[in-house]
Parts: C-alpha cells; structure tokens; sequence
C-alpha cells in the first residue's frame, strides 16, 4: 500500500458468473464463478474465486456485513504501523498496553476495534497516520455534545472571534473590532 | 404500536412510496455510533458493566421530555423476542445483523412509526439511526441531530476535543456518522453503468453496494451508497456530499430509464409481462426470484403497464417475501420448500387487485 496521501475509503465489487473457463486461484480446482473487484487507494485488484473459497472469504456476506472489511484493512495498516516501530524498539519489552482497560495494541490488530475510550489517548501517536490515511484527516471538525462537550464550543467560538478581530484590525475597522473584543470578554467570562 | 405490531407487520416508515424521488430512491438512512464515557466498549465489556449500560439508556430514552419531542420509546430487550422477531427486525432495517447475532445484553429502542431505532449495545453503546423513505438526508439528518441532543443531557458521551465522538472501530470515529441512501438503479445494470459509478464514488469518500446480496450479485438491482470518511469534515458536509452524489446518480438512472422506455419499450414491456405471469401463477418462488420480479415491477409502475401497482405495494413486497417475515406468519420454522411456496402464495394474495392496464 501507497504510504501517505488520501485514504478514500475501498470498494468491493462483486460478480458473479454462471460458467467460467478460469480455474478459482485459491483451490485451484472448481471454475471461478466470483469475481471481486477491490479499489483501495486507486489500485485495482481483481481476485477470482469458486463460490465455497469465496464464501471462506467472507466474500458473499458483503451485502450484509458492510463493515468488515473497511474494518480488516483498518486493523491490515495498524499492524504495518507496529511491525514499522518494532524494528527499531526493543522488541522484547511488554506490549504497550492502556491502562483503563488493558486492552494491547496486538489485540487492536487483530480485531480492529479499540478497548474503551482512553486507547485512543494511549494509542494517540500510532492511530494518528492510520485515521489519516482512512480518513484523509485525524481531526474532527464536527458537532460537540452540548452538555458533555464542556467549554469545547465556547472555546471554538472565542478562537473563531479572534480571528475576526484580527481581520478586523487589519482592515482598519476600529469600531468592529471593538465590539468583537467585548464579545470575545463576555464569552471569556463565562468559561471563568 | 408496539413491538409486537413491529414484527407482526410487514410495513413500516421507510417504505411508504411518497418520499422525494421515490422512483429511485428507496429511502434515505442516518445513523450516528455514540459510547458513554467511564465503560469499555461493548466487545470488551464484562456483563455486568453491559447490564449497566443498558439500564442508563433505558432510563435515557424514557424521558417526558423525549417522549413530547418524538413520540413514545419503546425499549425492548433483544433476548425478550423469538429468534425470528429478531430477525424479522433486521428484514425491515431496523437492526443490524451483526447485533442479533448474540442477543444477550443487548437492546433495541424503536418509535411506534419505526422512523427512529436505537440498537443498544452493538459495537457501540448506542447506535441511533433514522430512517425515511425517499431521498430526504436532510431531514433524516435533522431527527438523529435532535434525538442525539435529547439523549445527551442524561447520557455522558464520550467525546474528545480533538478525535470527536469516540468509537470502537476507529473507521467510525469522530462524527461517528453513517449516512446512506438505498436506490433502485435497474437501468443502470442493465446498460452495464453501475461499475463506473462505483469506481467514480470510491474517489469522494463514498462507497456503493448491493444491497440484497446473500449471494454474489445485487439481488433485485438495489444499491446502497454510503459515506465511509468520518472525520475531518462536518456532519452537514458529509450529508450534503452523499445527497449531491444521490442526486447525480438519480438523474442518470432517470435519463437512461428514458432512453430505453423510447429504444426498448417491447423488450421491457415483455420483461414486466413476465414478472408479472411469474408472480401471479408460480406456485415455488425463492427470494432472489421474487426481488428480481419486484425490481421489474417497479419499472412497470413507471412505463404504466400494470394497474394498481403502486410503490407502497411493491416495497411491501420486499419486507414480505423474506425469510423470517414468512416464518412469522407461518407461526413455526419453515424448510426453503416451504418458505419458496409461502412466498408465492403470499405474493398472490397481495397481487389480487393489480392488473395488466
């Protein structure tokens, strides 16, 4: 896989054949009548399969199972962030683990899923590439609870302000910027 | 309506054949993945922290102030239903497969017209999705915006600054946002279009799949396109980004449909005629025969061959035809013989009152 760049998300085509000349490439013995179709990353990868290797795959529950395999990749890229840092860590040291949960970064590769929330914050430097990569971003950008978000969107405000005044000051508009100041000492008021 | 109305009935919200574009669009679907803070997530959860959790979301969603904004919740434990309710909920899209595959610990929230179910200990501690017919992302995105801030001022979201709304499978971090739109796109298979559609898709952060696809192809030319990007846009961008792509694609299922309606009209008129036959006198039907029948039949609506057909009808037909939901009027465990001459009769039952214009 590509390293860097956009990640935009994978595509699965499947179809399906009643007759076909070409042999399944994993048993090699039934005609391949499922033909995928995967685009991840802008590479196109074409595997050819009989229907009981297909359905060994996991293949035919697509319709079904949305998320597997966007999720298998997910786990596919940690592991290569792992086998990249062990390289050069000492490899005989304990498995960085949270310390909520217990939950180790071997057991992320496996499943794909992480323990609790905190994972996040101890698997910060490691999940930071992969999001990227999946997301083509590892910041969020969107809503914030009302309640449980705290001061977060007030503080988003403020910053937001602040960049108007300046803005503001820069075009001279003394008066603008002054209300945008007073609103901006309401607002700080607030979070005290 | 309760949820014994919600098995025991094969209609429901998201198939009413009145939303915007309802000649394409089967319905439009938001759902938003939400954990609450202080508990691992469900998969590495021990049952009594499970147990837990399902009480604070009972709790949560038996409100007064939820029950005026929309409507009665009803909170029903997944191991209170047969093995076949169960899956009849998962027929009708109100629950994933994925969460009855062990119904221990888990629930699900449904409102009584079916638009809101909230699948409860999945692979999140609360999956809240909505659904509506036709192509109306907007509105659908609006009803979860609501349900979610009713449900927060009780519940502790786990949330951070910086990564959003925390997930267990990173993929959905951040909004923990899904929304999709299920279409019908018959034309565009049948001129072979459907792959470049994909391929183009798959370079915006979005993703199409068939949607009826136990086995290997879109059963019934049914396709779901969804966001796969969570994070680093908002939940306004997301929905705006699918509806714009959605539009685009109804737009050229409608100008090809036009075209082979002018080019084509007796190859598919024989098509319908035959569906037609088909479902009207075969005795043995399987599902994937009759979801090929009812794509037809959809398009007959439109070429106006067949009378008092209506979508409402041909949607309910979809619902109707699946295995548990057969089993269900059966009242007993079915083999696919049976199931295959159930079906069949029931589709004529309901068929009673179409006729050829």
């Amino acid at each position: 896989m590509e390293k860097g760049g956009n990640y935009w998300g994978c595509i699965l085509v499947i179809q399906s054949s009643n007759k076909s000349e070409m042999l399944c490439e994993k048993c090699q013995k039934k005609p391949a009548t499922v033909h995928l179709t995967k685009i991840v990353n802008g590479n196109k990868t074409e595997t050819n399969l009989c229907e009981v290797c297909a359905q060994a795959e996991n293949a035919m529950g697509f319709g079904w199972k949305p998320d597997w395999m966007l999720q298998n990749i997910f786990a596919d890229l940690f592991n290569q962030t792992i086998a990249g840092n062990q390289a050069l860590s000492d490899t005989g040291a304990r498995p960085v683990h949270c310390e909520q949960c217990g939950f180790t970064e071997t057991q992320f590769a496996k499943v794909g899923k992480l323990g609790c929330p905190k994972c996040y914050t101890v698997f910060e430097n490691k999940l930071d590439p992969v999001l990227r990569r999946v997301h083509g971003n590892s910041v969020h950008t969107g809503k914030i609870p009302r309640r449980t978000g705290g001061t977060i969107s007030l503080r988003k405000e403020i910053e937001a302000l602040k960049r108007e005044l300046q803005a503001a000051v820069d075009r001279e508009e003394y008066e603008r910027a002054s209300e945008i100041r007073d609103k901006i000492r309401s607002l700080e008021n607030k979070i005290g | 309506m309760s949820i014994k109305d919600t098995v025991n009935n094969a209609r429901t919200k998201w198939m009413e054949g009145t939303g915007p574009d309802h000649d394409v669009v089967i319905s439009s679907r938001i759902r938003l993945a939400r954990n609450i803070s202080g508990y691992p997530f469900p998969h590495f959860m021990s049952e009594e922290e499970a147990g837990e959790v399902l009480h604070a979301v009972k709790l949560a969603v038996s409100s007064k102030e939820i029950e005026k904004v929309i409507g009665a919740l009803e909170f029903t434990e997944l191991n209170e239903l047969t093995a076949v309710e169960r899956q009849i909920l998962v027929e009708k899209h109100l629950v994933s497969p994925q969460h009855i595959e062990n119904p221990v610990n888990r629930a699900v929230v449904i409102t009584p017209d079916e638009s809101v179910s909230i699948m409860v200990n999945e692979e999140d501690h609360l999956r809240i999705q909505c659904l509506l017919p036709g192509l109306q992302l907007e509105e659908t995105w609006s009803l979860a915006d609501k349900i979610d801030d009713l449900l927060e001022k009780t519940l502790d979201y786990s949330f951070s600054e910086k990564r959003g709304y925390l997930t267990s499978c990173p993929t959905n971090v951040g909004t923990g946002l899904r929304a999709s739109v299920m279409m019908h796109l018959p034309c565009l298979v049948m001129t072979k279009q459907v792959g470049k559609i994909v391929n183009t898709i798959s370079h915006l952060g979005l993703a199409v799949r068939g949607y009826y696809g136990e086995g290997t192809e879109a059963y019934g030319n049914f396709f779901q396109v969804s966001n796969q990007v969570t994070m680093g846009q908002t939940e306004e961008e997301i929905v705006k980004n699918l509806v714009t792509v959605s539009k685009q694609i109804v737009s050229q299922e409608r100008t090809i449909r036009e075209v082979i309606f002018k080019e084509s009209k007796p190859y598919l008129e024989d098509r319908i005629y035959r569906a037609f036959g088909n479902m009207n006198y075969a005795r043995m039907m399987t599902s994937e025969e009759a979801l090929k029948n009812i794509s037809d039949f959809r398009l007959g609506i439109e070429l106006g061959v067949l009378k008092g057909l209506t979508y409402d009808l041909v949607n309910e037909l979809i619902i109707l035809t699946r295995p548990a939901f057969l089993m269900k009027k059966a009242g007993r465990n079915l083999t696919p013989e049976e199931r295959d001459s159930l079906r069949a009769l029931l589709i004529r039952e309901k068929l009673s009152k179409v006729r050829i214009n």
